[in-house]
Formats: structure tokens, sequence, C-alpha cells
């Protein structure tokens, strides 16, 4: 396959940026889609070139890192997984691929396709621990949860943190993020304790971070890898709404 | 009361302002639009209920009042995020494409400043007199302001009937995403009720259009004039 690539490429942080068009000849249909940058990438270094900087680690689609918006989709046109899977049968010979960096404030990018996530780890950090007894590890039946809450809390656990959701989102919310780490633990006895006061300490740092506001375009729910439910989103705004008429700290 | 400022500031509290303000005007227009449609039932039923209303007194200034103080925070606050969301993406990308998103709910902003627009056109027509002054004029048998009157006269213009259809299409396509996200953004959803909240705005878009058009309509084919209504 031949294809042709408009590619974003930044020097730096404070780089202003700009697509850069290359073409990608010989590429295997079986190939991954970084498979393919990294076969455009070593053609770069023969020539000479500085190759195109792409975040990556697992390449099997549960790590979270690689994040690229592939012809104005982030991850790619299929549903339901990370870029890392995409597989170049799926464009057709003499396509013309649309590459960029999420953007988002709360996301500087880094290098080329590399941005900063960090804002993604200072919401966890505020959202703060869950009680546990410390001691003998307790038996693992002890509490009894329903299988719908469990099947709604790993639900949510699902999210790999790649913020496709940010990316997506017309107005570059986290909404769809913090509302998965945060009903992750809502759903289960365990995070009861601390439940509300979660809730508005990932929000309150999620808006400090300089994300937009959720306005329920719900395309976050289309572009997640994972498939992470806005219904989250409901329950999140339901429980911030909560801690804050109720004064929890 | 520091609480409700700093709730207010953030983002989901902004929301629940914008949602709460949204279904008291929603909660206005559904009373209009059943005030408007006894315009069917002739010139004595809508004079005597418009009647009805301008005798409230201080009621209706109450409810005038109100009605301000809404707008005035479902605009402002909507404003403030909208700009708080343009700053959270400062660079577009080159190409982007909508996947769930729809028309309505990506024009909310447009659509929220075209209807303001509007209401400032339609109170200055038929509240103020502004555009006819003629229209306070006309009086009933008993004395009272022929409200009747003044919108058939107003509706039989076919440009004025063609920019108030356009205006409630305008507000149909605001409702239709906005009385969905409403629940949403409260916190009032669940998997069993989805469909029918993801359905609830949208259907109550297409009913208060259809009300309020079939007004102008009637008037411009003649279904409703000064000799009656239908």
């Amino acid at each position: 396959m031949n294809l042709t690539l408009n590619v974003w490429r930044q020097k730096g942080p404070d780089d202003p940026g700009r697509m850069v068009t290359y073409s990608a000849n010989n590429i295997s249909p079986d190939m991954s889609f970084l498979e393919m940058l990294d076969v455009v990438n070593e053609q770069l270094e023969e020539k000479g070139e500085e190759p195109i900087a792409f975040d990556h680690d697992c390449r099997e689609g549960i790590c979270g890192m690689c994040s690229m918006m592939i012809n104005g989709v982030p991850h790619g046109p299929d549903r339901g997984i990370t870029t890392c899977q995409v597989h170049m049968r799926r464009f057709n010979d003499g396509d013309t691929l649309w590459i960029e960096p999420w953007r988002a404030t709360a996301f500087p990018v880094i290098k080329d396709l590399v941005v900063q996530r960090g804002a993604f780890d200072r919401i966890i950090q505020a959202g703060g621990y869950i009680s546990v007894k410390t001691g003998g590890a307790p038996d693992g039946n002890a509490i009894p949860i329903t299988k719908t809450q469990a099947d709604k809390s790993m639900d949510a656990a699902a999210c790999i943190g790649c913020g496709a959701c940010v990316a997506a989102c017309p107005n570059a919310s986290a909404m769809l993020f913090v509302a998965a780490k945060a009903s992750q633990f809502a759903h289960l006895p365990q995070g009861q304790p601390e439940r509300y006061r979660r809730a508005k300490r990932m929000v309150d740092q999620m808006d400090e971070e300089g994300f937009g506001n959720c306005t329920n375009h719900y395309e976050c729910e289309a572009a997640c890898p994972k498939e992470i439910s806005v219904e989250n989103i409901t329950l999140l705004n339901r429980d911030y709404i909560r801690a804050n008429l109720t004064g929890v700290e | 009361m520091d609480w409700v400022v700093k709730f207010a500031r953030s983002s989901i509290g902004a929301k629940a302002v914008v949602a709460l303000t949204g279904a008291g005007l929603v909660g206005f227009v559904v009373a209009h639009l059943l005030g408007n449609l006894q315009l069917f039932a002739g010139p004595e039923q809508f004079n005597n209920y418009a009647h009805g209303l301008k005798s409230l007194g201080p009621l209706l200034w109450a409810a005038r009042l109100g009605l301000l103080g809404m707008f005035v925070l479902h605009i402002g606050m909507a404003i403030r995020l909208q700009s708080m969301n343009k700053a959270a993406r400062p660079v577009s990308y080159q190409s982007k494409k909508a996947q769930a998103s729809t028309l309505a709910s990506r024009s909310m902003l447009l659509g929220g400043v075209t209807l303001l627009l509007f209401v400032l056109f339609h109170l200055a027509h038929y509240t103020l007199g502004v555009v006819d002054p003629q229209f306070l004029e006309y009086k009933t048998a008993e004395g009272w302001h022929d409200a009747y009157k003044m919108t058939v006269i107003g509706f039989q213009s076919a440009p004025v009937a063609g920019l108030y259809i356009a205006a409630m299409a305008g507000l149909a396509m605001h409702l239709g995403h906005g009385v969905s996200s409403m629940f949403q953004t409260l916190g009032l959803n669940h998997p069993r009720y989805r469909p029918l909240i993801r359905g609830i705005g949208p259907a109550l878009a297409a009913l208060i259009f259809l009300g309020f058009v079939s007004i102008p309509i009637a008037v411009q084919l003649g279904i409703i004039s000064l000799q009656g209504g239908a």
C-alpha cells in the first residue's frame, strides 16, 4: 500500500508546529498503525531527518500510552480499540491520512504527537485513598457485592487513562475520565466512606487543570477505546452536586 | 453562602445552574404556548385570558422579574462555560470528525444568542409596540387591550409570520438538545430511562414547535381571522 500522511510536527513545547506531508510507500496491510509509523521513521532516519515522536508502550491495547488523532477521530476509525490495534488493512491504497496529537490546554504538546498527560495523574492524586483495614489479608468474599454493581465498577475500571475522551470532546472536557475513575469506587462498598469527598476533589482538580466543561455531546463515549459509558458522568454529576449541597469536604 | 458561590463557579455547578434555569424557562415556554393556543377559541376567550394576565398586578411583575433573573443566569453561565471551553482547546484540529454530537448539540450557544435576539424582537413587537405603535391602541368593547386583533394583524404579515416560524425552529433545536441534557447534568439518568431521556428533548421540542407555528400558519391560511378563531 502507498499512503500520503499529513503529520503534525512540533520540535518542542514552545515551537508553533505545522503539518508536514510524507509519503508512506510499500506498507503491508498486515502492519499495525504504529508499525507503519515505525517504517516511516526508519525511512526518515535513513534520510538523516528527525523521526516522528509518538507515545506507545504495550502495543496490546491495554496501557493507554498510544494517543493520536487519525483522520479526525481519536485512535482511528474503529470503535473500541486503541491506535496500536488499528491495522493498515483498515485503509485503502492511495488514502491520505491526517495524524495529529490530542488537542487540549491541559495536554500540552511535548513533541510532535506526544502530549503531557500529567493532569490525569494529578486528578487521580486528588481523589485520594480508600479506607481499608490493615492486618491479615481479608477473606475474598467477606463483603457481599451484587453482580450488577461489580459489573458497573469493572466497566468503569476498564479506563486506561489514554485521554481520547478529552481529545474527542468539542470542549476538551475530561468528564468521562474523571467519571470512570470516581465511579469505579462509587459502585463498590469499599469506595463508600470517601465517595462524595472523592467526587468533589477530583472535579475541583479537573477544573483547576483547565479542562473544558461537558455539554453532553457524548463524543467521548464514541471515541473511548474501552467504551466507557456516559452513565458514569451522570453518577459523577449526582455525587458532585450532592457533595456540595451537603457540605462534604 | 460561600459554598453556593464556589459551587456555581465549578464546572458541574455552573451547568446545574444552566440546567435549572433552563427547566424554568421551558416551563415558561409551555405556559406561554398553552396561553397562545387560546387564539383558536376566538377573540373573546383570548382577550379574557390576556386581560386576566394583565390584572395580576404585582404577581405579573414578580413573574417577569423571575423570568428575567432566569434569563440572565442561564445566558451568563452559558457564556462563561463556553469561554472556558474555548480556552480549553486553543489550537483546533486540522481534521475532526463528529461521531456522536449533533448539529443541535454543537449550536447551543449560537442558537441561544439567536433566540435572545428573537425574544428582544418579540417584546418590541407585541409587548412594547415598537414595530407598530397602533398595536397597543386596539381596544375591545369592554375597553380592554384587544390582544387578539393585535396578534392576528401582526401575523397577517408574511415576513413576520416567516420570522416567527424560523425562530421557533431555532427554539426547537435548542430544546431538542437542552431538555435531554438537563437530566444528564443534574445526574437524573439511569440505564433504564436513557432512551426515554434521550427522546424527551426532541419530542418536547417538536410538540412546542408545532404548537407555536400553528398560530402564524393558521393566520396566514385565514383559519384564524379578525372575524374569529377556528
